[in-house]
């Protein structure tokens, strides 16, 4: 089922950045890519608890705040140690000026 | 067949060394010796959310090491290195033949040396077993002492006001921190620890121990005393060298390896807590470092250098520390610099760059809450690595981008 969800505004979130959206009691982080397109992922790193929206996006990657741990967030792949398990990553759609998530 | 690759020491760089020789391509045996009993663990949360309550967090899966062909042996220590015969003796009898061998031995926590403080129990923090013994030891309303006032000093004093203790630190220099961590940050986070009701005491230094019906009292050179029921020594590690000075290999404050992390013996290398090595990015500068991140990094090179490779040192060094509800992360060498520029975020949130002599960034510090200076010390160890030298007025300015420095740097700096 699909469930889609208002996440943030176009505009809250530069080119090759994240941020942070919090909904029923959940973290996800929502990223647009340098081209512009936007993705979305669970917001807590796999390895320890630590906000993923604090942390740097460099191009296709999401460094955690915490640890340096890496992860593509376009597929939720960890890319770097000590990060091993993967992110979850949700349907990310734009229409108008709002990004929309699937919480599925 | 061929001996395989042996790592002595199971911590942070010798599982990672050991994980990397197989995502190397590494076919031959790997064997890793670790003299704990315990899965090998993540150190870091030892002084933090394992004295809190938590539990061990293992580096890796105990079904990993099988699946990867790593053959771990726990509980087990290493006696000599017999490099003539390329093999090692193990303490309980037996050995293991190889054909490269790393040293990941670690470091073990100094013992006071004061009058009277083997006459009683004093904790030290270092390994499981410690934090175990420490967290069962604590309980509320004790009168609790930490002798140095480093970060696993600070960090303990922390988790012990956690637990409801009542906790003083004597530091014997003049402030806290002194050694790795700027003046400016370390006075905030001295105010974090008298607000939450730490008793801070610097250029205290410890001259004896008394101990009177389990109380200890600790006297400093000054006259005055502690009284204290728990007494945890945080006075720094010194790396555990004896296998390798036994078997005649060079030790200069660790043992001393090349960039490459090879010993004077080729077919030996080092990595971790444990070893001195010269670091290209900081002129050569022989640097021994006791972090995560270092043995992290340490161990993935050796790896490296184990199946042929030769790449040299190049991680920015980069440590992090948690009080309270602050965040502190360190990057690069602070002390190395010459000039101090300070970024003022507003709130509590505050990051110093440091450049050295020559307009080089050569470290970054912040401190804020939870993991808010993160970005900022990110963006600065790629600015670190890629040795270069940013504008001072446009660090210190909050409102400029850090990250559009890094669209400055030649090649890509991941």
């Amino acid at each position: 089922m699909a469930n889609w969800t208002r996440a943030c505004g176009v505009e809250d979130i530069d080119l090759e950045d994240v941020g942070r959206f919090d909904h029923a009691g959940r973290v996800f982080a929502i990223y647009r890519a340098p081209d512009g397109q936007f993705y979305a992922t669970d917001g807590i790193c796999t390895h320890e608890h630590a906000i993923l929206s604090d942390g740097l996006v460099m191009d296709h990657l999401i460094e955690c705040p915490k640890h340096m741990g890496r992860f593509d967030y376009r597929s939720g792949a960890a890319r770097g140690a000590p990060v091993c398990v993967a992110l979850r990553t949700y349907p990310v759609r734009v229409e108008g000026d709002d990004v929309l998530i699937d919480l599925g | 067949m061929s001996a395989g690759a042996v790592i002595v020491g199971a911590g942070e760089a010798g599982v990672g060394a050991a994980f990397a020789l197989r995502a190397a391509g590494y076919a031959g045996p790997v064997t890793l010796i670790g003299g704990e009993a315990e899965l090998p663990y993540e150190r870091p949360p030892l002084s933090k959310d394992v004295l809190g309550g938590g539990a061990l967090k293992p580096i890796r899966a105990e079904a990993d090491y099988a699946a990867a062909g790593i053959t771990l042996l726990r509980g087990r220590t290493v006696r000599r290195v017999r490099r003539e015969a390329r093999e090692i003796a193990f303490e309980d009898g037996g050995g293991l033949g190889y054909d490269r061998l790393l040293l990941a031995t670690g470091a073990a926590p100094r013992r006071l040396q004061v009058p009277g403080a083997e006459a009683g129990p004093v904790h030290t923090l270092r390994d499981a077993a410690d934090a175990f013994a420490l967290r069962a030891a604590i309980e509320p309303g004790m009168r609790v002492a930490i002798i140095g006032g480093g970060l696993i000093g600070l960090e303990v004093a922390a988790a012990a006001r956690g637990r409801g203790a009542a906790v003083t630190v004597l530091e014997a220099g003049p402030r806290l921190l002194g050694r790795g961590v700027p003046a400016e940050l370390a006075a905030i986070l001295a105010v974090a620890h008298r607000s939450n009701g730490v008793r801070l005491c610097t250029s205290c230094s410890l001259a004896e121990i008394v101990w009177r019906d389990g109380v200890a009292d600790l006297r400093s050179a000054d006259g005055s005393g502690t009284l204290a029921d728990l007494v945890v020594a945080a006075i720094g590690v010194a790396p555990r060298t004896e296998l390798a000075a036994a078997a005649g290999l060079a030790v200069d404050n660790g043992i001393a390896v090349d960039a490459e992390l090879r010993t004077s013996d080729a077919a030996i290398l080092a990595a971790g807590d444990c070893c001195s090595f010269p670091h290209p990015l900081f002129g050569g500068r022989r640097l021994r470092l006791e972090s995560w991140q270092n043995a992290q990094e340490l161990g993935q090179l050796a790896a490296l250098n184990l199946t042929g490779g030769r790449q040299a040192v190049s991680h920015v060094p980069w440590m992090w520390s948690d009080q309270y509800a602050l965040g502190l992360q360190v990057a690069g060498l602070p002390a190395a610099g010459a000039a101090t520029v300070a970024r003022h975020h507003g709130g509590d949130r505050l990051t110093l760059f440091h450049l050295g002599a020559d307009g080089r960034l050569v470290g970054a510090s912040g401190l804020g809450p939870g993991n808010s200076v993160a970005r900022d010390i990110a963006i600065a160890r790629r600015l670190i690595g890629a040795r270069a030298a940013p504008d001072a007025a446009y660090l210190a300015d909050p409102s400029a981008s850090l990250k559009a420095l890094l669209s400055l740097l030649p090649a890509a700096a991941g």
